[in-house]
Formats: structure tokens, sequence, C-alpha cells
């Protein structure tokens, strides 16, 4: 069976002035034990589609399943069963950490103690301030909370929405190392995410743009399919480095990718050779140009490209 | 070379209470450079943000922010620097226009300069559809490229940014740093936070903040080399492992 199954979900916001197509007929699966990132900016349409399959939201049409039971007519079956945690902090602000754990647990009808070994990495982080309340915490503490709540009952499906956003490097590698262990322990895991570098974590993705599905694979396919040779190119200057190589005629895109540029050309059979020299004669020393493999971020930009109507 | 300095702050420190958050910070600003302010959560860069743009006032410590001292002179600072953030920036109930002519008559600028400067940023930035719409309903990026050239229609000395791409699309995320290179080509100093550590490396310098010291500060490429890592992420990751406070 599948974990997730949804089928052609339309969702729009009427307010006075204008209606809003949040969710344009989308349409995807997820595995038993998959982890499944939608990756894409604000107003892709993560969250409607989070707030959608875990019942909590109506779409306008289309339909989801969640291991077979139905979002609308079977939503108390789907609330036992799944794990949710929003991108915004939803706890009980003056509970504290370990009263809200409780609460959580009382009402899925389990106790702290059945589970703990789930939670038992994170929540081993939040034990000296388990008197606190949620409130107080930081901004790490309340999302490893939060996160605990999720998962106190056990949740065959775990979705998180946006649950790295705003937050630091090394708080980010530690929450994918935790989902890589949840994983492993059989969860089903529906991400969100707008950092591009995380998506390569995921067993496979769905970029977003707009409310609409760009393209579902697994990273390494999405990659594949980028289809264009890809070039770095770094010199000294990399400011007018990036002016010269947008003004280049065989140019076609070139994009900042931290201390690289990434090129692609209109002519497959171009001699970058001839780039070389070129930049040499705008003055650029130190200079490396080098074919890579793309990126998601280089595939995901490429695809908006495609979709200059959805802008 | 003679560096003209734009900020310099000399143990410029915050207590709360027993809690150090910021521990003698001291560093300098160059005028024209990009200065990527980077730290895990709770390192301390917001409480020392807001001490730089006078609205917090230090423990002890000094600095001197576009000449200006953070005790006495709050008012200057403010009438000489620019502020964006993710969270606020501008009054989504507003238009364009309005918002424009608000935060120009806020910073002292005269009708007329509002007029022309508005008309100029408004085609620099292929707005002229949406001038008289609520700022509302633009899409994020926009809002962010807008905001981003409210914050520096007065043309201060420093433009502060508190995360200013979080959430918004890989191909606007890049035009804005485009805009970010510009002003500071232009003389605007830039001092940006961020959790991209691809625009890390937009830097020209970067201090990296760890419960609340700055551990380290220097070029992007120093940076690398001396923690013998490949990006930006793994100095970051190398510096930052070890942070005791989590916000």
């Amino acid at each position: 069976m599948k974990a997730i199954t949804v089928n052609n979900i339309v969702k729009t916001y009427t307010t006075k002035k204008e209606t809003i197509l949040a969710v344009d007929d989308v349409s995807f699966s997820v595995e038993e034990g998959e982890i499944f990132g939608l990756i894409g900016p604000d107003g892709a349409g993560k969250t409607s589609i989070f707030r959608i399959l875990t019942t909590l939201l109506l779409a306008d049409s289309g339909s989801a399943n969640i291991l077979g039971f139905d979002v609308v007519k079977n939503f108390k079956e789907i609330r036992d069963i799944i794990g949710y945690m929003p991108g915004r902090f939803s706890l009980y602000q003056d509970l504290t950490v370990e009263e809200n754990l409780e609460f959580f647990a009382t009402i899925f009808n389990t106790t702290i103690e059945e589970n703990y070994n789930l939670v038992a990495d994170i929540y081993k982080q939040l034990e000296p301030f388990k008197t606190r309340r949620a409130g107080k915490l930081s901004g790490g503490m309340k999302q490893k909370l939060a996160l605990s709540c999720a998962l106190i009952h056990k949740p065959k499906i775990l979705f998180l929405d946006e649950p790295t956003t705003g937050v630091d490097p090394v708080s980010r590698k530690e929450l994918w190392e935790m989902l890589k262990r949840l994983k492993a322990q059989g969860i089903t895991i529906l991400v969100s995410t707008p950092y591009m570098d995380e998506a390569k974590l995921c067993d496979r993705i769905a970029l977003m743009q707009k409310g609409k599905i760009l393209q579902i694979d697994t990273p390494q396919n999405v990659v594949n399919e980028f289809g264009k040779k890809l070039y770095a190119v770094r010199s000294e200057n990399m400011f007018p480095l990036l002016m010269d190589l947008r003004e280049f005629p065989q140019t076609e895109n070139c994009f900042a990718f931290g201390d690289k540029h990434h090129l692609t050309l209109k002519e497959e059979t171009f001699d970058i050779s001839e780039l070389e020299k070129h930049l040499i004669t705008r003055g650029h020393s130190n200079l490396t140009i080098k074919k890579i493999e793309p990126e998601i971020e280089d595939c995901f930009m490429q695809l908006m490209k495609a979709h200059p109507n959805d802008e | 070379m003679n560096k003209e300095i734009v900020i310099k702050t000399n143990k410029l420190t915050k207590k709360f209470g027993n809690f150090i958050a910021a521990n003698e910070l001291t560093f300098e600003v160059y005028k024209g450079e990009i200065f990527g302010f980077l730290g895990a959560n709770g390192a301390g860069k917001t409480t020392a943000m807001k001490m730089l743009i006078g609205i917090s006032k230090p423990s002890f410590g000094d600095a001197k922010i576009a000449g200006f001292d953070v005790y006495k002179q709050t008012e200057q600072i403010k009438r000489n620097i620019g502020y964006m953030s993710q969270k606020f920036s501008l009054y989504e109930d507003l238009t364009v226009k309005e918002n424009v002519r608000l935060f120009g008559g806020i910073y002292g600028l005269s009708d007329k300069e509002i007029e022309s400067k508005s008309e100029e940023l408004i085609n620099k930035l292929g707005m002229q559809q949406e001038a008289d719409k609520l700022v509302a309903s633009l899409p994020l990026g926009w809002k962010q490229k807008l905001s981003f050239s409210i914050a520096i229609f007065h043309s201060p000395k420093i433009v502060f940014l508190d995360e200013p791409t979080g959430g918004v699309d890989p191909v606007t995320r890049r035009q804005f740093w485009d805009m970010i290179y510009e002003a500071a080509h232009n003389g605007i100093t830039v001092f940006v936070t961020t959790h991209y550590m691809d625009e890390a490396e937009y830097c020209d310098r970067v201090s990296i903040m760890v419960d609340g010291v700055i551990k380290a500060l220097d070029s992007p490429k120093n940076l690398k080399s001396e923690n013998n890592a490949k990006s930006m992420d793994e100095v970051f990751l190398i510096l930052a492992r070890g942070a005791k406070r989590g916000e």
C-alpha cells in the first residue's frame, strides 16, 4: 500500500479582492518508509498540501489517501496514525516542556514511557529544561519539543512542514540525521523545505513552484535530466566575472553559486577554450573553468525558466 | 590601502542578568564592504545587531556606527543607516508608491526628492504596473526587492539586512544579491545575516558568532583555507558544532 496518495488536488483561497490558486492540480504518491521532500520557495503550496493531508483543510477538488484512509471521510483514523509538525510553533506556550509532551501522549492514549525510545535522541537535549514553559524556550529548543510531541504516539507517517527554515546549518544537519534514524525505524516522512541543498537527503522529491509540481523523481534522476553541459567558473574577482559571463554571446544562463558561477551555453558544441581566452582578455586572473554535475538548485532554476507562465 | 571604517566596536557587550548574550565583540567594517554576520541560532547575532542599529543599549564596551556613538547618538545612527528584515519590511496595506513616500518622509527627504527618486526606484525594479497596487498583493520576491530598495532609498552609509532572502526562490535570491553587489559598489556598506552558506561566499568578509563571541572573522577564502574546508558550510559546521547555546 502507498503511504500517501494525492490525486488532482486543487485549493484556492478567496479574499474580497481576488482568488488565489494555492494548489494547482497536484498529484503524487509516497511509498511506505520513504523520505519524500516537497522542495520550493514560499508560495509553492507546500503548507496547503500539508494541511489537506493532515485533515485540517478541505481541498476544492481532488482526493487524497493516507495508508488507504480518505482525508475527508476517514479523518479520525488518519489523525491517530500521523504526526504533524507545522511550520509555525503551535504547542502550548504556557505548559512546560514535560507537560506538553505528556499532553500529546495522553490525547493519543499513550505515555511518554511507552515510546520514549523514539524521542530519546531529541528529548534528552530538552530534559534539563523540562520544567520550563514552552513559550520561554529558544527557537532551536522549541523545534525539538515540537518534533518530540509529533512523535510521541509513534505515528506511521510524519509530516514536517519546513522544519529547517531559519535554522542554522548545525541544527539543520542534526535534524536530517534524526530523520534518517526515524526512517530506519520504518516511519514514512513527508518533509518540505525551501533549502534546495536538502533535496539530496530525500529519497524522492517534488520540485514545486506557485502551486504546481515541476518535477517528481529521485534527486539523482532530477540531476541526470538537466540535459546540458554545466560549467563552474571562478576567477580572482567574482562580481566582474559574473558581469562578463552574462555579456558573453554564447552564454545561455549564468548564476552565482557560492564561490563559483554556474554557466550553461547556447551551443553545446562551443569550444570552451574560446571563453577562457575571452575572459583572459577581459583581465581575469586565476581563472578556472570546469565541467561539473548540476545541483538540484540548477535544475530548479532551469525548470522555473521552462514554466515562465507560472511567474 | 587606506580603508575607511564605518563600523567600529570595542568589547561591545550585552548582558541580560547573568546571561552574556554578546560578549566583548571587537571588530571593524569598512566602507563599501559586504560583511556577512553569521552564527548559530542563539549565538547573539540579533542582540549584537540591535546594539549596532541603536535600539539596544550595550551593557559595556563601545561602538561607533558611521562615526556616531551607540550610547549617545542613536538618532543620528538611525538616520544614517537602512534596515530590512524578513519579518518586518513594508506596510502591506499601503501601495508600493505609498510605502516609498512614507519611508522617504520618515528619513527626512523633501517631497521633490521623494517624487523623483521614487519614479527612478520603481522604473529600476520594473514595477511600473504595480506602483499603485497594495504591497500585500506582491509576490514575496518582489516585496523583498522593494524592501531593500526602500532601505537604501535615503542613501544610508550602512544597510543592515537580517535574513533578507529567507523563503525566496533561487532566481530571485540571486537577483537580490545583484542588488546587494550594486549597493556595495556604490559605496554603501552592507551588513547581512543569512542561513544560506552559499551566500556567505558572496561576502567580502564574514564573522561567525558562537555562544556570544566572534569565533572567526576573515574573508571566505581565508576561512576555508584556515579550517581546511571546501565550503563555507563546512567552515560553519567546524566552528559552530561545539555551540552550547540553542538560541
